[in-house]
């Protein structure tokens, strides 16, 4: 049944993960995403559906985990933040290499190394641009509400196995802790292992008499297969390209001015743009909500009326990079941002754009 | 020419004695002359046959030599990063519990970079098999310092011998683990004589039938040779694996239903 | 009185002439060729097949699992053994 609660967002996407038929959570202990595995572990989806939920004894096995689980062709799950998920990047690596489903919550918090508790967006890169080695994509999704994060869940399953790729939430420690009003999916059952060895013939359910051994692995010694593999990866993420981008406009059809946000700042960027249009300027916000895919072509198209954008990021411009590869020169563009985990308010994005990009 | 003789009488169907496992495809073997890593596998694939198993049992391959096992293994298999093949094996067993789930490890995975999650795989008391073979060298990346590598022993890293003062002492883990209430069957055999093979047959069905149980991991250590690594033929290392591994690593039952066994 | 008379059939191809075979060989049936195989390993073949009893040590211990042991009983006929 569905259910309409109040909720905290890392609580949320943990029970909308139980209801989404998960079959496995493996996380670690880090601020600020604890409550993650504090939630399943208390409620017992055990008991419920069956659901596998284990602390590891650290995000590398907790990733390696979700690997043995993914290849056996079950929706599983992870989360941590930004020190631990740089801890995960081999698993995440090997895990889009043998082309496994996973979903991957990354509650971001200010860095490098081991930063601070208080969120930031400066896993951008990492998230989208590699993180691991090697060409390989992520599918990025970036909630900007608990809504969203509960929503991101079953989506996240979804694109996961539609595309055989890992998918990663990159939420960040203020959508995380926040708590808001949340509709909640009702209970999809979890696959049985017969559900999973129809759908999935390529996972590794035990080898019956009718079919070759299944092996996922990410290794092939002989270079001219492993270049066809790597072709066959683009393939994907083109398709993802092409299939998938998802993004949120305000206020943009008459707009002159743009900001470029997402996640939580996207949110404190809608009241910017409610301030800015009260003092006259005409500005408004698109809200990438797939990081990958990026939406460029979205970007292409409103640059057509606007005189100038602004990228706001909790980060020293990260985002920014893909904001300039897409409007490629045709105009300014500029970049605010926080680090260190401060938390921009609407005011100072008005006064930034004003500086930056009208008046300059 | 060599002069040999097929006594037709003698090999007929009807008289067949000894075949290798069908569960061993047959592709030719990657691994170097002598290696005790093509026993190993053989023998698990033999006891995975004659448990009649095949369908319900997912191994997974380390890095090292035998990241290639399932190349060779006719069953499903998964190949791990180094190291994290027991994380992988404890979501595997807890997800399909029926299901038979082993890991191929050599002493660099189990032993170095993967000590935490073979030490808390252990300790967690999973349900799985651990296969550890020890050379007490890396093979694949050509022949460096492992932590089983015994002291003075001379290796690519350590072309002086292990100097224990800089080194540390070789790591005994498998003793580690077996005092580990979660560890329910922990061996140490070979697979470098015919009796020795005999014995780690039986070790491996145990490990298989203690799986049944569901009472903790089962843990085969196989010291083995490396010819190539120690640089000797394979009969000479596995003479000098009896002379200097085997006092390090001696073979026998350590940890037999749960209780330790006392020498 | 039943004599047991062994034999072995080695895949010379897949052998790697390592020769983990010869020590295990109770009877000493075991030695290598002089040639090659395509591979360029000196293969096992039994030197003397008449002492094989086919008790399959060989075959267990090679590391590639080339051996094929086979054994047969044969009866001895009473006027052999005067």
């Amino acid at each position: 049944m569905k259910e309409f609660v109040l909720m905290k967002g890392n609580e949320a996407i943990a029970e909308a993960a139980i209801r989404a038929g998960a079959d496995g959570y493996f996380g670690y202990p880090i601020t600020p995403q604890s409550e993650v595995l504090e939630y399943l572990m208390k409620v017992k989806p055990y008991e419920r559906t069956g659901m596998v939920v284990l602390q590891a004894e650290s995000e590398v096995a907790a990733i390696n985990m979700c690997y043995g689980g993914a290849a056996a062709g079950r929706k599983i799950m992870t989360s941590s933040s930004s020190p631990g998920v740089s801890l995960k990047m081999e698993g995440i690596s090997y895990m889009a290499g043998a082309e496994l489903p996973c979903l991957i919550l990354n509650v971001s918090r200010g860095g490098p190394g081991l930063g601070t508790i208080q969120p930031s967006q400066a896993d951008y890169f990492q998230a989208v641009k590699g993180g691991g080695h090697g060409d390989y994509k992520l599918l990025v999704l970036a909630p900007s509400s608990v809504q969203e994060m509960a929503d991101f869940a079953g989506l996240g399953f979804e694109l996961a196995f539609k595309y055989r790729n890992p998918v990663m939430v990159l939420a960040d420690g203020i959508i995380g802790q926040m708590m808001e009003k949340v509709w909640l999916e009702e209970q999809k059952p979890r696959l049985t292992h017969e559900e999973v060895v129809e759908r999935y013939p390529w996972a590794t359910t035990g080898k019956p008499a009718n079919r070759p051994r299944n092996v996922i692995t990410s290794l092939e010694l002989d270079s001219a297969k492993q270049e066809l593999h790597n072709h066959k990866l683009q393939a994907k993420y083109k398709r993802m390209e092409e299939e998938e981008v998802r993004f949120e406009e305000f206020d943009c059809e008459d707009a002159e001015y743009l900001l470029i946000a997402y996640g939580s700042v996207a949110r404190i960027c809608q009241k910017a743009v409610k301030i800015a249009r009260e003092k006259g300027i005409k500005v408004g916000l698109l809200r990438p909500i797939t990081l990958f895919p990026f939406p460029k072509k979205e970007i292409q198209r409103l640059t057509q009326h606007l005189k100038g954008i602004l990228v706001v990021e909790m980060n020293a411009g990260q985002m920014l990079e893909d904001v300039l590869l897409a409007v490629n020169g045709k105009m300014n563009v500029e970049h605010y941002g926080r680090m260190g985990g401060i938390i921009p308010v609407p005011d100072e994005i008005v006064e930034s754009l004003k500086n930056k990009i009208i008046g300059g | 020419m060599t002069e040999m003789i097929i006594p037709a009488d003698i090999v007929r169907e009807e008289n067949l004695v000894y075949k290798k496992t069908s569960l061993m495809l047959e592709k030719p073997l990657s691994y170097c002359p002598g290696c005790g890593h093509g026993t190993a596998h053989r023998i698990i694939m033999e006891v995975v046959e004659e448990l009649g198993i095949q369908s319900e049992t997912i191994g997974v391959a380390p890095v090292g030599c035998s990241v290639l096992a399932y190349e060779f293994m006719n069953i499903d298999m998964q190949q791990a990063a180094h190291g994290r093949a027991p994380a992988i094996a404890t979501a595997l067993k807890r997800l399909m519990p029926d299901k038979f789930i082993f890991t191929y490890q050599g002493d660099g995975d189990l032993a170095a970079i993967g000590t935490a999650e073979s030490i808390h795989a252990c300790n967690r008391g999973e349900f799985f098999t651990i296969f550890f073979i020890n050379n007490g060298i890396y093979g694949m990346t050509g022949g460096q310092m492992a932590p089983t590598t015994i002291p003075g022993m001379p290796t690519s890293t350590s072309p002086y011998g292990r100097d224990i003062s800089i080194m540390g002492n070789p790591l005994k883990i498998t003793e580690l683990i077996a005092q580990l209430p979660g560890t329910y069957y922990v061996t140490r055999q070979s697979v470098h004589t015919p009796a020795n093979v005999r014995k780690t047959k039986k070790a491996v069905m145990k490990a298989f039938e203690v799986q049944k149980q569901k009472v903790g991991i089962s843990f085969v250590e196989i010291v083995s040779n490396c010819n190539s690594g120690w640089k000797l033929t394979p009969n000479k290392a596995n003479k000098w694996m009896e002379e200097n591994m085997f006092p390090f690593y001696p073979l026998g039952d350590i940890k037999v239903d749960g209780q330790l066994v006392v020498k | 009185m039943a004599k047991v008379r062994g034999a072995i059939v080695v895949d010379s191809e897949k052998c790697k002439g390592c020769e983990v075979c010869v020590p295990s060989c109770p009877t000493q049936v075991i030695d290598m060729v002089r040639e090659v195989n395509s591979k360029g390993y000196h293969f096992a073949y039994m030197a003397n097949p008449e002492a094989c009893t086919g008790c399959a040590n060989c075959a267990i211990v090679c590391p590639d699992g080339v051996i094929t042991v086979y054994r047969k009983k044969s009866e001895v006929k009473l006027n052999d053994l005067q």
